[in-house]
């Protein structure tokens, strides 16, 4: 049974697209990510075009982000105060990315541009897992029992603006979480991520959160830059397939609860090592995509209708 | 009564009414269906075209999409990636062109003829934005009608015209699933000697009908309201998730 997605504009099976959304749900469930930055080079291997797959996962991303959300909001593990303040940071750092976005489509380079952002994403992080999964299969014969310290001082926290976020003890510049969130929000607006892979290791390291409260926040954070870089491409680029987008997140929010039950029964480095693998494959196969010759060096575009 | 000039005044009159000189009707046709729908599982729709002359001659059928602005880019390796470096704009490009005869159009016509009525998609006119070197607009033109072709889009059927008889004619019109909409023309020409004797155009309209059409309609035109709406039922779906999945 195939679909017609009105604003990709392609007939697609709805059983590929629920089995990718729970799918990539599941995935996200067992590692307690978002999964938005494997859905979108899904997408564009069934044929989305890109730009609508970027924009239509960032619209999918918000259910996910809004059911963990609510979760962590009765059990009470928001940092509401830093949640506002990198809302905000996100918010402006998607409304440029968005901005980005429409400067690239009409210059020709945005599928290119999606695609090297997302090998380059992908390829880090999943070397960065790799290796992190490796050392600790390594290191699990002999414990370490030294305890560390809550967070290192270094520069950045000789920036000014202090200020005081009771909820995670913390004391600093206002300026490191409104850097860090228009970061993500850039990757939001450019490549459709909610962004939560990157702002929790970001939240932890770098901003010294104790690290009950940093997923909570950091789904807040997710479910308002996902929000306002949907209702931008939306109304920027006409982008947004609402009908592609509900589909994937009916399979995804399923998906992602079996994975949430599945990964507390699961072995860590284990998977980890698994999922670093698959995005290495996938960043391979955009790579591979990108350098072969094509069938024909010209192409259409047609212009945004309106 | 009957002076020559009012004579004049009446035929020119009837001249203007008939618009082409001629016999009483000397061709006519019409569609099967003025309006092709679609819809969520279109997989490409025929159209039947038949008509009548009112004696031999040749019949060619032309049918235009609307026409408008494409952008054609084309790639170079540039650091091992294919990335694109050159484009070139086109204006007045029919988003879809089909051309059917009865047999081979350049056996009844001439060169002359086929570039003044554009019986064929290398006689198609279209202009380059800004001004381009000619050699570099005719590439891009070549790769244009190439893609366009590889789509389905730009179509030549020599022999889709059958007539029935000596008088009476029809041709199937085949349009693809990945039909552009909006407003197309048919035009019906009949040749004789090598000239256009008469021509008829019949409006054809495609438009996509259903769930996905007033969805792709609402997000062009009103872009906030849908985007608003495709927030807050993902935040919604998302909310209610969260309630029948929670442990009790």
């Amino acid at each position: 049974m195939t679909v017609y997605l009105p604003i990709a504009e392609i007939s697609v099976s709805i059983f590929l697209l629920i089995g990718l959304g729970a799918g990539v749900g599941f995935l996200g469930g067992v590692f307690g990510v978002g999964g938005g930055f494997l859905m979108t080079p899904f997408l564009m291997f069934i044929g989305i075009p890109p730009a609508v797959a970027v924009a239509s996962t960032a619209n999918q991303v918000i259910a996910g982000a809004v059911t963990s959300a609510y979760s962590h909001w009765r059990r009470r593990t928001i940092d509401l105060r830093m949640a506002w303040i990198v809302v905000a940071g996100g918010f402006v750092g998607s409304l440029a990315g968005v901005g980005i976005f429409g400067l690239l489509r009409r210059f020709g380079q945005i599928d290119l541009f999606i695609s090297l952002s997302y090998v380059v994403l992908l390829g880090t992080v999943g070397v960065l897992m790799a290796v992190e999964a490796t050392r600790t299969f390594l290191r699990q014969r002999r414990p370490s029992g030294a305890r560390r310290r809550l967070h290192e001082h270094f520069w950045m926290h000789g920036l000014p603006f202090k200020m005081r976020f009771p909820r995670s003890r913390l004391y600093i510049s206002v300026l490191m979480p409104l850097t860090l969130s228009f970061a993500v929000g850039l990757l939001s607006g450019v490549m459709g991520v909610g962004g939560g892979f990157v702002m929790v290791p970001a939240m932890i390291y770098l901003l010294g959160m104790p690290t009950q409260v940093v997923p909570g926040t950091a789904q807040v954070q997710i479910v308002f830059v996902a929000a306002s870089a949907t209702l931008l491409q939306a109304i920027q680029h006409q982008t947004v397939d609402a009908l592609l987008a509900f589909i994937l997140l009916t399979g995804g929010v399923v998906g992602s609860h079996f994975g949430s039950v599945m990964s507390q029964r699961l072995r860590g480095e284990q998977l980890r090592g698994l999922l670093a693998l698959l995005l290495l494959a996938v960043a391979g196969k955009l790579l591979f995509d990108l350098t072969v010759t094509p069938d024909d060096a010209f192409s259409i575009s047609l212009p945004m209708r309106r | 009564m009957g002076s020559p000039a009012t004579l004049l005044l009446l035929l020119t009159l009837l001249t203007a009414v008939a618009g082409r000189p001629a016999t009483a009707e000397p061709l006519a046709a019409d569609v099967s269906s003025h309006l092709i729908a679609i819809t969520t599982g279109f997989t490409g729709s025929d159209v039947v075209l038949f008509g009548s002359t009112d004696g031999p001659g040749d019949v060619v059928v032309l049918v235009r999409g609307p026409e408008g602005r494409a952008t054609v880019r084309r790639k170079d390796r540039v650091a091992g990636f294919w990335i694109n470096v050159q484009s070139v704009v086109f204006d007045r490009v029919p988003a879809f062109f089909a051309i059917a005869a009865n047999r081979d159009v350049t056996m009844f016509t001439s060169p002359a003829l086929r570039l003044r009525e554009q019986l064929g998609t290398q006689f198609l006119r279209f202009d380059t934005r800004t001004v381009v070197p000619p050699r570099t607009a005719e590439v891009f033109r070549e790769a244009l009608l190439r893609n366009k072709q590889a789509e389905g889009l730009y179509a030549e059927q020599p022999s889709a015209v059958r007539f029935l008889g000596e008088r009476l004619f029809r041709a199937n019109i085949r349009f693809p699933a990945n039909v552009p909409t909006g407003t197309y023309t048919v035009d019906v020409l009949l040749v004789r000697d090598g000239d256009v004797v008469a021509a008829q155009a019949t409006p054809l309209v495609i438009s996509k009908i259903g769930v996905g059409a007033e969805i792709s309609d609402v997000a062009h035109r009103y872009a906030a309201i849908y985007g608003l709406v495709a927030v807050v039922a993902a935040a919604m779906a998302g909310w209610l998730a969260g309630i029948i999945f929670r442990r009790a």
